[in-house]
């Protein structure tokens, strides 16, 4: 089973709730997906067993068969190559690597290359047996979705798999979180906290996936999530009281679980609650199919109906 | 990267890790500092509006590329186009529109020539008036790629912006990470300043970070956000900051106000004798000494 841990704000505790998650149970594996800023390591110390360079596929040009009919200039969407004078110039750093330059070379003259693009470690944590697995992308390049993939096919099906996500609501985050079997949603109570949240549960919504929501630094009389997740009948599973022993122990690179063995039981119980969500039957998705709907409207409208007035925007996303 | 020539000073305002207070440093600099242009280049969770409460002028569509829709009733399921996707996108003769990076291989593939090929709006990007200025931001469709173009777009127009208003500071609230968004924040920056918490995260995220910017050769700083934490970390902010040639140009103390701030949406500055703030303006008179000195040269 795949549980994603996403939020749509940084520094929620995406990665402190991973860790934990994957300490307190058995059988699982822990893997870092973000792959920009991986830092689950520095709190786990996991013994390394392998280490591969990641890479993706970039078009060679042999010169020998090239024409120079540019062809593949208009074929690529992305620009990613410029015709000059005796040279065609590849822009790799736009380049998708999705294969249709070296598919349509009237020449055959385009080949594709295996270009490092990051590396994917794994290992396991002692003394719990954690499996571990990170991906890290290389400094300067553009795209961590091809790399997440990779990451994400370390994945053991027999196992419980934690996907630590990146921030945000963009394309790297739905790469982690697209064919996952639950995703918790970490948040706080603060206005920004609730405002990207409602995006992520936006995005979950559309791709339709089970989601339940963690309450992290969670305040007595502060109502924010807990109003809206109410409201939208979306489950709170957790809520964790901001504890400034928590918060010392993460500044220290220790996993809460193995200073304070009692916390143990919370995060069982946390999964308990994620297999109870799964063997509902009906989903708590609200309204997926209309919102899967809108974005389908959305894209088939073109660009002159789509004007919108930032309210109807900003309603949306701040209520 | 730089142009020598602009009137206007560009700050970019980035951390590695999520979560550490940029955007409200952003909030607090823009109140202190006035009439300026503020970019919110966090595109994918934009929240400076929150606190910046413009109101709006103008909203534009933002067109990220085109996608690709099939003709079912054209369609003879042969299966040549989900055989070539290699982004996974196209599933029994229906396009999954969050997978599909539009390159246009199936588009030029299919042998019926029933695939479309339509530009699509991936967001949107609005600008607005506060108090202390014009704030451009943007909302990018929920799980849609193509960002670093978006933050580009939002650039441009606050660029454009800075002339007809005569502004002479940019801001740009930079995304997390080290990925396309942070390249298209950092690009044309005359100083960028690192925001980052004495957490064990907060000491590795920007090394990765401090690597990319050392390639694009601006300017940094670091700024310690909720210093005192954790004063062994802290230090070590400080002796790594210093080996890689970046000065620390503020430590803000962990002060309760900003919470309280937050949680009633206002800045912090609206409290000038918070220990927070106090720190805030030394960091503000540093940036302008930054920009004095280097005007010298």
């Amino acid at each position: 089973m795949n549980i994603a841990i996403a939020s749509g704000k940084g520094g929620t505790g995406k990665t402190t709730i991973a860790i934990n998650l994957a300490l307190s149970l058995k059988n699982t594996v822990y893997l870092d997906c973000d792959v920009e800023e991986p830092d689950g390591h520095l709190f786990l110390q996991p013994i390394m067993e392998q280490s591969q360079t990641a890479s993706r596929l970039l078009p060679e040009i042999n010169y020998k068969k090239c024409t120079y009919c540019g062809h593949c200039t208009e074929i690529c969407q992305y620009h990613a190559f410029t015709m000059l004078p005796g040279q065609v110039l590849l822009f790799a750093e736009m380049c998708h690597s999705c294969g249709a330059c070296t598919y349509y070379c009237p020449e055959g003259a385009i080949s594709e290359k295996k270009r490092p693009m990051g590396m994917v470690r794994s290992g396991y944590v002692a003394p719990e047996g954690t499996g571990f697995v990170e991906g890290r992308l290389n400094i300067g390049e553009m795209m961590a979705a091809p790399l997440i993939r990779q990451v994400k096919a370390w994945a053991d099906p027999q196992k419980i798999n934690i996907l630590d996500a990146p921030p945000g609501t963009a394309c790297s985050m739905v790469e982690v979180v697209r064919d996952a079997d639950f995703c918790l949603l970490i948040t706080q109570p603060t206005p920004f906290g609730l405002h990207d949240l409602k995006l992520a549960v936006n995005v979950l919504r559309i791709l339709q996936i089970w989601f339940a929501v963690a309450e992290n630094k969670a305040m007595d009389q502060n109502e924010l999530i807990s109003q809206y997740c109410h409201s939208e009948g979306i489950p709170i599973l957790q809520k964790i009281p901001y504890e400034r022993r928590l918060a010392e122990i993460y500044s220290q690179e220790k996993a809460a679980v193995r200073v304070f063995p009692d916390l143990k039981k919370k995060f069982s119980m946390l999964y308990r609650k994620i297999e109870l969500q799964l063997q509902t039957e009906s989903p708590l998705i609200v309204d997926s199919v209309n919102l899967s709907g809108q974005l389908n409207d959305m894209a088939a409208k073109t660009v002159d109906e789509q004007m919108p007035s930032r309210d109807r925007q900003r309603t949306s996303n701040d209520g | 990267m730089t142009d020598k020539n602009s009137l206007f000073r560009q700050i970019g305002v980035v951390s590695g890790k999520g979560g550490t207070g940029k955007t409200t440093l952003v909030a607090a600099l823009a109140a202190l500092a006035g009439k300026l242009v503020v970019a919110d280049a966090d595109v994918d969770a934009a929240d400076l509006h929150i606190l910046l409460k413009p109101s709006v002028e103008r909203s534009y569509p933002y067109v990220g590329g085109k996608k690709a829709f099939i003709d079912l009733l054209h369609c003879t399921q042969c299966g040549i186009c989900e055989k070539h996707c290699r982004f996974k996108a196209i599933r029994d003769f229906h396009v999954d529109l969050l997978a599909c990076e539009g390159c246009g291989f199936c588009v030029q593939l299919c042998p019926e020539n029933c695939i479309d090929f339509k530009e699509v709006v991936a967001g949107f990007y609005h600008e607005g008036i506060f108090p202390g200025g014009e704030l451009v931001d943007a909302a990018l469709q929920p799980g849609e790629g193509n960002s670093g173009k978006l933050v580009s777009q939002v650039k441009k127009r606050a660029e454009e912006l800075l002339t007809t208003n005569k502004r002479a500071w940019l801001i740009v609230d930079g995304p997390p990470g080290i990925g396309c968004p942070v390249n298209a924040s950092l690009s044309g920056a005359d100083l960028v300043l690192i925001v980052t918490e004495p957490t064990v995260s907060g000491l590795h995220d920007p090394e990765r970070l401090v690597q990319l910017i050392h390639r694009f050769d601006i300017p940094a700083g670091v700024i310690i956000n909720k210093a005192d934490l954790n004063s062994r970390i802290c230090s070590q902010i400080i002796s790594y900051s210093e080996n890689e040639g970046i000065p620390v140009l503020g430590r803000i103390p962990f002060d309760e106000q900003v919470i309280t701030t937050l949680l009633q949406k206002k800045i912090i500055t609206d409290f000038p004798d918070s220990p927070a703030t106090m720190e805030i303006v030394k960091i503000y008179d540093n940036i302008i000494n930054f920009f004095e000195t280097k005007a010298v040269h």
